[in-house]
């Protein structure tokens, strides 16, 4: 396991940078981790954030198609927001794991 | 008298239609299925379909054959379920009450879910494979084409049988190569995922022989629309690629019955939220979903329908003895992998454990090489066939554990 420190304050991270404590997670956290990956956090990523966050404790699967379905962002706006990778990018942001893509 | 009733004769369907007649008291319940469609198809045959190597006629057999005499068989459409009064309305009005009830209606592509797919150039430029009228629509195809881009895309994460548009894929090289015009095809295969394919261990392998083949792999392409008139493929965000022929594995949902009763989860593909362990539907506990209409985080596959069919028979059995359901599946499925030129490949794995190299022991037929391409794995992907209509749909026991084993594996 690695540490992560932002801010002076550390948080447990597996390898791939995902925290592997989800309670550990705060919103001041997540603006620090997004500005390494050059993402400014407005009101609408942290409905995103807490929305996975939320699903994550619900046990849900996550998925692209979901969010898009939460009635938050269409699928569009939700690459817009997190480019690249949304899904993955935006878990790592909500402290939550790397959504398991099942076979 | 007690019913069970099996929505859907398919693969599952009828394996536990077979099972639970052999199991059940018939004194006191009956077994009744239903499906909307008389014919039975072997789906992993339409993979061989497009390049002639099955033809259609070698994939359907009549339903009825599968089903024991005692088991009442009926031609209907599930139109919807009544949860609260257990009771299922058919398309033709008429009610079917039920005290148990299995669901195993499948799924099936949906091209109309993405804008431009099933447009001007559907069954003309487009095709999808994973239906019979696509396969063959697709076969007379490419014996005309004369060349050009060929793109291999998936619209979803979420497809029945993962692999099959690997192999497809492999297939086409082979084919255009047996042809002398593979100088004349560029061959992309373009999909959602982050690799050729989830777990890192067969995807490592997968990828090289993307790459052997002079296949291009283009990954995390989330596809938006199709443009009819520019040849292209669209993602979310504004990725672009041109095809000449396109064959699709569209969105594969759950079906109509399912968004008519309200019962799918959020994704909106119409998948039931099933209790991952014990098959039981996490809503209602005299309803259990088995096969591709479940949303379990494993393959949609043949062969887990097959050790979920093991499982399920143990927990209705206790359900209906009012037992605790004590069979847990543990997400096991074993997939041959054509790779072409007579040879293929084999996965075996479960919810935890991904697809590792080694052996895999086949009572009585002797071991196969896991992760590795040869023409026994070729040899046990055609066997396939006769085991299905054989052995699997009818119940019988396959010379493999219903939960997967480590034996053989090798894992350092
Ligand atoms: C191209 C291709 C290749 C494949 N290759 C392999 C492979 O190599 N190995 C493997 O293990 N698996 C393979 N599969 C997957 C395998 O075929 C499926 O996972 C399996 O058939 C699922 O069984 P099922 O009973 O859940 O669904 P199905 O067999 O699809 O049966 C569903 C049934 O329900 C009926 N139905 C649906 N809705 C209703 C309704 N409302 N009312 C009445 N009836 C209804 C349908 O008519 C159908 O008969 C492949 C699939 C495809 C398409």
């Amino acid at each position: 396991m690695e540490t992560l420190t932002l801010n002076r304050t550390a948080v447990a991270v597996n390898a791939e940078g995902y925290l592997t404590d989800m309670n550990q997670w705060t919103p001041e956290l997540a603006k620090e981790m997004a500005a390494e990956v050059n993402i400014e956090l407005t009101p609408k990523h942290f409905e995103v954030l807490n929305w996975l966050r939320e699903k994550q404790r619900e046990g849900v699967q996550l998925s692209i198609r979901k969010l898009g379905n939460s009635g938050i962002v269409d699928i569009k706006t939700f690459y817009q927001l997190f480019p690249g990778g949304p899904l993955k990018i935006s878990s790592k942001l909500a402290g939550i794991p790397k959504p398991a893509s099942c076979v | 008298m007690k019913r069970i009733l099996i929505l859907g004769a398919g693969t599952a369907g009828t394996m536990m239609a077979n099972k639970l007649y052999k199991n059940l008291n018939k004194d006191l319940w009956r077994i009744t299925i239903i499906d909307k469609d008389e014919d039975h198809y072997y789906q992993p045959g339409f993979l061989f379909i497009p390049f002639g190597i099955y033809k259609p006629e070698d994939v359907v057999k009549p339903k009825r054959k599968f089903i024991p005499e005692g088991v009442d068989f009926r031609i209907n459409e599930a139109a919807k379920i009544m949860v609260e009064s257990n009771l299922v309305i058919m398309q033709d009005g008429s009610m079917l009450p039920y005290d148990v009830l299995i669901i195993a209606t499948g799924t099936t592509p949906a091209p109309e879910e993405t804008e431009g797919l099933k447009g001007d150039l559907w069954y003309k430029d487009i095709f999808d494979f994973y239906t019979y009228e696509g396969a063959t629509q697709l076969a007379k195809r490419l014996e005309t084409w004369q060349g050009g881009n060929l793109v291999i895309n998936l619209a979803e994460t979420i497809i029945k049988c993962p692999v099959a548009p690997l192999e497809f894929t492999f297939l086409a090289d082979a084919y255009f190569t047996e042809k002398g015009m593979r100088d004349k095809v560029n061959i992309t295969y373009v999909t959602p995922l982050s690799g050729a394919f989830t777990k890192p261990k067969a995807t490592a392998l997968l990828n090289n022989l993307m790459s052997d083949k002079n296949i291009k792999v283009v990954p995390d392409f989330y596809l938006q629309r199709v443009d009819n008139d520019r040849k292209v493929l669209i993602s979310y965000d504004e990725q672009e690629v041109p095809f000449d022929l396109l064959v699709s594995i569209p969105v594969n949902k759950g079906d109509q019955v399912v968004e008519a009763s309200h019962m799918g989860d959020e994704d909106g593909l119409n998948f039931i939220p099933t209790d991952k362990h014990t098959l039981q539907s996490k809503n209602n506990e005299n309803i259990f979903v088995i096969g591709d209409a479940t949303n379990l985080p494993t393959s949609k596959a043949g062969s887990v329908a097959h050790f979920e069919a093991e499982i399920l028979l143990e927990n209705i059995l206790s359900y209906i003895n009012g037992q605790p359901l004590k069979a847990k599946f543990d997400g096991h499925a074993n997939c041959f992998i054509e790779t072409g030129y007579g040879k293929g490949t084999l996965i075996d794995f479960n919810y935890e454990i991904e697809p590792l190299p080694g052996k895999f022991p086949f009572a009585g037929i002797g071991p196969m090489g896991l992760l590795k391409v040869n023409r026994a794995n070729h040899l046990g992907k055609l066997a396939f066939r006769w085991v299905y209509w054989h052995m699997l749909l009818t119940g019988k026991k396959l010379p493999v554990s219903t939960n997967m084993s480590m034996a053989g594996k090798i894992t350092e």
